[in-house]
């Protein structure tokens, strides 16, 4: 507030304005607009060749898979067969009868609840318990070796085990992807956590920063690179999960829905609800890499 | 002139295993208050050491750091650190790095547009205003290095700690910012503590500079006062008799009495 302000000079100043150099100012002729198809085709040309590859790969395999399923005695149904057979199922995912007896849509919101319930809540210990075992040699001595043994565990082999802690198939499908989840986030945060750069540690230490502080404002962005890393991977096993976990709990849930289309052999209902599955979990998956995208952004330009 | 921050027998000793190796040796040096101290040595020879003991980052074995009297062996913005790789925080701006500091130290006592105008004003003095929005990773070392110099003074340190500040940049960008940093000492009148392995730096800089023996057990060889008139200018010095004369005190001192020794 006292200091009188200085005028430095420097390279790496700005160069002021109204400075020694003159330059002549040469009329430039100004820019005709190019005709609309000009500017138009380029544009056009790059979404070509972003969508007409998939397009045509698609195309014939889906025609590979018309001609070879097509015999009657095919034990799988061609693409044509299943639009026949399961036609309501594809063009209104939001029916409702009551009962098991749902659109696919409702099936899917059921397990993106799930797994979201579930997830949320491996993220939140994941990241804590992460960052203790990522700040604490102690802590990660003690906790490593078992987290090591952990994790190797199927997550189905988790489903008995909690359905008998928690007496519904609910909660126990929510556990079930709460410990799938929780591993890769757990040791992803550690890694980052420990590889937090001494010099930001310094600077926190000469700031003064509290935990709580140091915790926001260095450890959390400084690890998101990583973090980020064990959220995606985790979001992916969830989903995997879920679909396995549900085709044994029952209910309404988009695994039950493939398992019961099984028994009433509806195989088509099967290929449109897996169609579903990949796509969601795709886009699950592109949720969290855009949030890790956005979060992340300047850390990775260190 | 009395004693503003005060060094006091300090030793430092690391072992690791059974091995134990002395680093430091005894060393005692006070500095007043405005005064521009460098330390040299070969490297290796313990002065980064004893930056982080005066930063706190590092306690000391035996002895202490005295500032006003008072006794200080944690890190604080009292002794705001210039590091040498800069140490910005790449996730913010180069406005939101400075404000960081501000906010931490002044968040008690000045508003936030008072803090808003701190920051501003200590990136104008580096010249780093027009960058502010920038990450840094988007601007120079040079730059960056300035960004760091902000970020200290903002803190408003009792002593400005400069630990190799312009060692990773180039010969004409450590020159740019070696004038910056005499200008900003002439004006505001800081307590100036930096570590350099480059002579004409060192003498160039200082009001005195602290020439270390090499390690182990490195401990302070020789003290030279620097009796040049500031403002100091670069071109007329080359030729300046008294400034001669320093720089080939410490050459000698590094290159013929204490001699680096590589197996050491």
């Amino acid at each position: 507030m006292t200091t009188p302000a200085l005028k430095l000079t420097g390279r790496d100043a700005p160069p002021r304005a109204g400075g020694a150099a003159t330059a002549t100012v040469v009329a430039m002729p100004s820019p005709k607009r190019k005709p609309a198809a000009d500017r138009i085709l380029p544009v056009l040309s790059s979404i070509a060749a972003n969508v007409l590859p998939p397009l045509i790969v698609l195309t014939v395999l889906v025609g590979l898979w018309q001609i070879l399923c097509s015999s009657p005695t095919s034990p799988l149904p061609s693409p044509t067969a299943i639009l026949d057979s399961s036609w309501e199922l594809i063009v209104d995912p939001f029916y409702d009868r009551g009962g098991l007896d749902k659109g696919l849509f409702w099936h899917i919101l059921a397990s993106v609840q799930r797994v979201a319930v579930g997830y949320s809540l491996a993220v939140v210990v994941g990241v804590a318990l992460g960052t203790l075992i990522g700040q604490s040699t102690w802590a990660m001595r003690g906790l490593d070796p078992l987290f090591q043994v952990l994790r190797t565990v199927p997550p189905l082999a988790w489903l008995p085990l909690s359905l008998a802690a928690f007496r519904d198939g609910q909660p126990a499908a929510i556990f079930v992807i709460f410990i799938t989840a929780i591993w890769p986030i757990i040791i992803n945060t550690a890694v980052g956590i420990r590889n937090i750069p001494q010099d930001y540690r310094n600077v926190a230490a000469v700031l003064r920063l509290n935990p709580i502080e140091f915790f926001v404002k260095i450890m959390v962005p400084a690890a998101a690179p990583y973090i980020f890393t064990g959220l995606r991977i985790g979001i992916g096993l969830s989903w995997l999960a879920i679909i396995a976990a549900e085709m044994l709990i029952g209910g309404v849930g988009i695994g039950f829905f493939i398992w019961d289309a099984w028994n009433s052999s509806l195989i088509g209902d099967i290929i449109v609800a897996l169609i579903y599955v990949g796509i969601v979990g795709f886009v699950l998956d592109r949720i969290i890499a855009g949030l890790g995208a956005i979060v992340t952004r300047g850390t990775a330009a260190a | 002139m009395t004693s503003y921050l005060k060094l006091d027998h300090i030793d430092k000793t690391y072992s690791r295993g059974g091995t134990t190796t002395n680093v430091l040796k005894d060393v005692t040096l006070e500095i007043h208050k405005g005064e521009y101290v460098s330390i040299i040595g070969h490297s290796g020879c313990g002065k980064s050491t004893l930056l982080n003991i005066v930063a706190g980052l590092t306690d000391a074995t035996s002895g202490g750091v005295l500032l006003e009297d008072r006794e200080v062996n944690s890190p604080g913005p009292d002794r705001a650190v210039v590091f040498q790789n800069h140490s910005l925080l790449p996730w913010l701006t180069v406005y939101d790095n400075v404000r960081l500091a501000v906010d931490k130290v002044f968040s008690g006592t000045r508003t936030r547009a008072q803090r808003h105008d701190w920051t501003l004003h200590n990136l104008e003095l580096v010249q780093m205003a027009h960058a502010k929005d920038k990450r840094p990773g988007e601007v120079s070392g040079g730059m960056k290095q300035r960004v760091g110099i902000a970020r200290a003074l903002s803190m408003e340190p009792k002593v400005l700690l400069l630990d190799e500040p312009f060692g990773a940049l180039d010969a004409l960008t450590r020159a740019h910012l070696q004038d910056s940093v005499m200008q900003i000492h002439a004006t505001l009148g800081n307590t100036i503590l930096m570590i350099t392995h480059d002579v004409d730096e060192a003498v160039l800089l200082s009001d005195r500079i602290v020439m270390m023996t090499n390690g182990p057990s490195a401990r302070i060889g020789e003290v030279l006062d620097v009796h040049l008139a500031r403002p100091r200018k670069r071109l007329d010095l080359v030729t300046n008799a008294t400034y001669l004369k320093a720089r080939e005190a410490v050459l000698k001192f590094l290159h013929e009495r204490h001699r680096f020794v590589e197996a050491a």
